[in-house]
């Protein structure tokens, strides 16, 4: 059985936001559109996204890191937001694994907003349905597009190619081979939602390493895997 | 969480409509048994009356919290995965079992204590919906615990038994008393069960945590973006906005609006045999209710907020 998924390797991500906005775009039209805002060009603009880039800094000064972290719908598994929907309007496809909701059947009541322990779903304030990331379902079977473009365009956008886009169920795709080869992780493991898409953890910097910075941050505590595989260590 | 005002009136009216149903049940069954001496028709139907406008109430406030307030009939569809798609199904069963029992009191039909006795089942079924809703959602761990069966079932007896005395005023005194008497046993339990919900999640230690939210193991990370500057879905719907010291104020004005003065008000009348002071006692722990409907999710912490930490 398929399961597309993302994997986001925090290694190369530079936090540009091109995901975020090529993301917008895409998906404004389309099958998801629109993806409304509010006050997008006033004091407090907010709006519809499926994607986000955060950024957090891991360590004490002077021995920091930065690390880039979008955040988008896991596409889990074992979606909690799913069983919870009382209209059927949220569902997981049984051929690729993709978690969509249908526009026409969601009453807007928020419970699968509840139901996502990642805040992944956001309802479009303007058309009170709730909305989250397709993996550009309207995008990646598209036989009018080149076969090389026939991918969500979050990654078609990426100049670092920081996400990876494929199969986790098949053992030699290029994604599970990332998470094989790069120690690939899930986050909050502790719910069992089983996440689809997974984050390939920082490599220890050779420059750091090297004592061309002051103090190094310990490669351990930073690789952001629970378990670091030792292979990913010595490869760097 | 960010309490809705809508979820907040919709669990607390229809809580106390269905304790009110379960107590005119009960002095059914009581004056059928020779317990108790026999009570108009009228009581039932009036009482049947007020929780079937409870019931209505709780279901308008249900609408408000919709975005598409005119699918809502699509919310039965689910009823094998989703709790809240049976609490849909199970509130109209139960109003419908209401309005019958009211109308069979009043044509005085051989078949109402059938009827009544169905409703109670419905009503049951309708407070393990409800509670289920919020016991389901493993992640939200203060809300993840029995006690907020417990809690649901006896915080809506315990104000509905008391309507149901402020309704007995009208008929009989003695009845009045006497289901005083069970509203203040009820709220007495529910104070103890309550009591042990706040010593538990006073306790609780979040399992997800900022570490184990990005994956990073590093005992110090600080959130520098979260992506969005004017706020988002997830700032709102999470976060009550409120300070530490407004929640605590909350809890205790919960604690002694639903317990305490009502208790109070409750002796009073037994004492004095002032029967007017129970009405004061229900609009108090109503009121008291609502606090505490509110408290019950400013207190829920998602670990969706892990992610939303600091603006820039």
């Amino acid at each position: 059985m398929t399961q597309l998924a993302l994997v986001i390797d925090l290694n190369v991500c530079v936090g540009c936001h091109a995901c975020a906005t090529s993301c917008k775009e895409w998906n404004s039209g389309g099958g998801a559109g629109p993806l409304t805002d509010q006050n997008p060009y006033g004091k407090d603009p907010s709006g519809t996204f499926f994607n986000r880039v955060q950024t957090y800094e891991v360590g004490e000064f002077p021995a920091t890191e930065t690390v880039h972290f979008p955040k988008s719908c896991l596409h889990c598994e074992d979606p909690p937001c799913v069983p919870v929907c009382p209209t059927g309007a949220s569902y997981k496809r049984a051929e690729d694994g993709i978690v969509l909701v249908d526009y026409d059947k969601c009453i807007g009541c928020k419970y699968c907003a509840w139901a996502c322990p990642y805040g992944a779903r956001e309802i479009d304030e303007q058309q009170q349905v709730m909305k989250k990331c397709t993996l550009c379902v309207d995008r990646i079977y598209d036989t009018q597009l080149p076969e090389s473009e026939r991918k969500p365009a979050c990654v078609m956008a990426c100049p670092t190619n920081a996400r990876l886009f494929g199969d986790v169920h098949d053992p030699e795709s290029n994604v599970s081979l990332a998470i094989r080869e790069r120690g690939g992780y899930a986050l909050m493991p502790e719910w069992e939602t089983k996440p689809a898409n997974q984050y390939l953890p920082r490599k220890p910097n050779p420059a750091v390493a090297a004592g061309s910075n002051p103090a190094p941050v310990d490669p351990r505590s930073i690789d952001g895997a629970y378990t670091p595989a030792p292979s990913s260590a010595a490869k760097s | 969480m960010n309490p809705a005002w809508s979820v907040i009136f919709l669990t607390t009216l229809i809580g106390a409509g269905q304790g009110l149903f379960m107590a005119l049940f009960g002095v059914d069954i009581a004056v059928r048994l020779g317990a108790l001496a026999v009570v108009p028709a009228q009581y039932f139907v009036t009482g049947s009356a007020v929780s079937f406008a409870l019931l209505i109430g709780g279901l308008a406030a249900s609408f408000l919290h919709l975005g598409h307030p005119e699918r809502a009939w699509r919310a039965m569809a689910m009823w094998r995965t989703s709790w809240l798609s049976r609490e849909v199904i199970v509130l109209p069963a139960f109003m419908a079992a209401v309005a019958a029992y009211g109308y069979a009191q009043a044509t005085n039909l051989s078949c109402a204590v059938w009827i009544g006795a169905a409703g109670v089942l419905l009503c049951l079924a309708l407070f393990l919906c409800t509670a289920m809703i919020y016991i389901c959602l493993k992640f939200l761990q203060e809300w993840h615990t029995p006690l907020t069966f417990v809690n649901f079932l006896l915080l809506g007896t315990a104000s509905g038994v008391l309507l149901a005395a402020v309704l007995a005023t009208a008929v009989s005194s003695a009845l009045a008393v006497a289901l005083a008497v069970i509203a203040g046993f009820a709220t007495a339990l529910a104070a103890l069960t309550r009591g042990l919900s706040l010593l538990r999640n006073a306790q609780l230690r979040p399992k997800s945590t900022l570490q184990s939210a990005v994956g990073i193991a590093h005992p110090k990370i600080a959130q520098k973006a979260q992506g969005a500057m004017g706020g988002s879905f997830n700032t709102r719907e999470f976060f009550h906005g409120r300070t530490v010291a407004v929640v605590c104020a909350v809890k205790w004005i919960f604690l002694l609006g639903v317990f305490a003065v009502p208790l109070v008000l409750i002796g009073v009348t037994l004492a004095s045999g002032a029967l007017q002071w129970l009405a004061i006692a229900f609009g108090v722990q109503y009121a008291g209710l609502l606090a505490e409907r509110w408290f019950f999710f400013a207190q829920a912490r998602h670990p969706q907020n892990l992610y939303y930490q600091a603006i820039s």
